[in-house]
């Protein structure tokens, strides 16, 4: 029998804001020291009262916006109830009756090529609980993740396999870095995903019974638990055993899914609206003032600078993948005489230096992209060569400038003149005859040495490819197809 | 119209409380004429009428999104029933596999 998956996802996207969803405290990464960023708010205690951040509600909504929900016009909080140390006031504020985006809609390329569309049923705005650790029989809390603002994009059942669930996430994640809405960090638990699948022969449309499975934090984590999962359904389901709708756990270690048999299997929540916030109401100016603030879309992005700039595919989708670089790079290309020598520095240099630098340190990046620009001509036109090149970058980093002043101020600037180099030449020649007699004589590795040797004697500075041109004119055309 | 049970002891484990007997049937009968009353506003024609989620009329109260002092380690877990390097300590509680 031939079978089909349906693949739905909740993603829980941390927000980049500075404070919590309801207090003032910081967000912290985990290097902060335990329970160093809390507040009466955040720790639940009876009384304190919560304080919507205004960022976190532009945040999400500009997410919702960018992928083509509708926001609604009047939405507010509810609480859902539950016990556990991790949220001591008893229940978590979250949004269920009326979440601030609905519908809504990823295109994601599969690795076939071929676009398909991820329906949203929603985006909604909640805060994290308290990170538990487990030490023996008892466990210790740590509240510094306990009301930091997470938005939860949630999927309808449309990726019909673990490869498409890891091009949504993908797709998704290149989006939210374009929006800069979240860090986007994985280790820090930035994106952390529920799956819901089920499996159902292929001539049936009702889906198959629902099985979830909690807390992935990696992508790989998702389509490896994916492909387990959905094996182990269908193996049940060939073997003709019923299958239970259930909360499942991913054990990388083990490669395998778990139940988690919780006594309490029904989850009743009681969701009511929290009366200690007030709704949100987004105007129509609010919400078009921030549809027009959007970014281009990263896809359409890359199509864009393949054409306008001439870029192979693979340098436009690296070039694209996160928004700052992209910006940097098209306010360097933009005007340069060939923007695939910027391009090239982007991709080799820049990427390079810059790749354990977070998105942000593009914008403040000594070398301005108008200096790379420069720098990507004077390299580009023989000016000076490549070393000279890198070391005019160096100087870049280090403090900014012009490269045209920097090459002038050091000296370093190429020597392209043809009596300069021919003269060059004549010395080398003069200084190793024997070596030159060897290349009239045949052996066409002689060259490489000499070209080596003016090079030296020009610290570098010469044409590499006019030294060649020169000393090959002078020691006879014979060898000139070898080197 | 039905008159709607409310199920007093599902309700009081969910909210992780125990109940004696006299209790039970006490708070049974007072959560059911709480729900009557519901049942009255019920009646009332609400079509077209917008969902309220807070009584009073106020909207958009926000904070911007800048740090403010709270309390550092050491206070928070002064409230601690027990404590040890910076954590609170619990019961464990696992949903066991
Ligand atoms: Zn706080």
């Amino acid at each position: 029998m031939k079978w089909k998956a349906s693949i739905g996802l909740e993603v829980h996207v941390q927000l980049a804001t500075q404070t919590k969803l309801f207090c003032g405290c910081r967000t912290t990464d985990s290097n902060a020291p335990p329970n160093s960023s809390v507040c009466p708010v955040c720790l639940g205690y009876p009384g304190a009262l919560p304080v919507l951040n205004r960022e976190a509600v532009r945040l999400t909504v500009r997410t919702g916006l960018m992928l083509g929900c509708a926001i609604r016009a009047t939405s507010w909080f509810d609480r859902k109830s539950y016990f556990y140390p991790d949220m001591p006031k008893n229940y978590q504020i979250s949004q269920y009756a009326a979440p601030l985006c609905e519908g809504g809609a990823v295109e994601v390329e599969g690795e076939d090529g071929i676009r398909r569309t991820v329906r949203l049923r929603r985006i909604h705005l909640e805060e994290d609980v308290a990170k538990s650790l487990h030490i023996g029989r008892r466990s210790g809390v740590d509240f510094n993740r306990a009301g930091v603002p997470l938005m939860e994009i949630v999927t309808e059942p449309d990726m019909g396999s673990p490869d498409e669930a890891f091009a949504f996430l993908l797709a998704l994640k290149r989006i939210l870095l374009c929006l800069a809405v979240s860090p986007c960090n994985l280790e820090e638990g930035n994106l952390r995903c529920d799956i819901n699948c089920s499996v159902r022969p292929a001539d049936r449309s009702e889906l198959g019974t629902k099985v979830e499975i909690k807390n992935l934090n990696t992508f790989k984590g998702v389509r490896d638990a994916l492909r387990h999962e959905l094996e182990r359904q269908q193996a049940a389901l060939e073997a003709g055993e019923l299958l239970e709708q259930e909360t499942r756990r991913w054990d990388a270690d083990a490669g395998a899914t778990f139940s988690m048999r919780t006594k309490e299997q029904a989850h009743d929540y009681r969701y009511f609206p929290e009366p200690d916030l007030m709704p949100v109401r987004i105007s129509v100016e609010e919400r078009e003032s921030w549809r027009a603030a959007l970014p281009e879309m990263p896809a359409r992005r890359c199509e864009r600078f393949m054409q306008e700039y001439g870029l192979p595919e693979y340098d436009a989708r690296v070039l694209t993948a996160d928004r700052a670089i992209a910006d940097y790079f098209e306010e360097a290309a933009r005007g340069a005489s060939n923007p695939k020598w910027v391009a090239n520095w982007m991709m080799t240099e820049m990427l390079r230096r810059m790749a354990d630098a977070p998105s942000e340190a593009w914008a403040r990046l000594p070398v301005r992209p108008a200096a790379l620009r420069e720098l990507a001509e004077l390299a580009g036109r023989g000016v000076i060569n490549s070393p000279t090149a890198k070391a005019v970058l160096d100087v870049l980093f280090e403090r900014g400038g012009d490269p045209v002043a920097i090459v002038q101020e050091r000296g370093w600037g190429q020597i392209s003149d043809a009596a300069a180099v021919g003269g060059l030449a004549d010395r080398v020649i003069r200084e190793h005859e024997r070596v030159a007699a060897d290349f009239r004589n045949g052996k066409a590795a002689a060259l490489q040495f000499l070209i080596g040797q003016g090079m030296r004697l020009s610290r570098g500075k010469a044409n590499p490819a006019l030294l060649r041109d020169e000393l090959i004119r002078r020691l006879g055309s014979r060898s000139e197809s070898a080197g | 119209m039905e008159q709607p049970q409310i199920n007093v002891e599902y309700v009081a484990r969910l909210a992780r409380l125990e109940l004696e007997p006299e209790e039970r049937d006490l708070f049974q009968g007072q959560l059911d004429q709480i729900l009557s009353y519901f049942e009255r506003i019920r009646q009332v024609a609400v079509e077209g009428v917008e969902p309220t989620a807070h009584t009073r009329p106020v909207y958009n109260v926000f904070r911007e999104d800048e740090p403010t002092p709270g309390f550092s380690s050491e206070v928070a877990l002064k409230n601690a029933p027990s404590s040890a390097d910076g954590l609170f300590i619990v019961p464990r509680i696992v949903e066991t596999s």
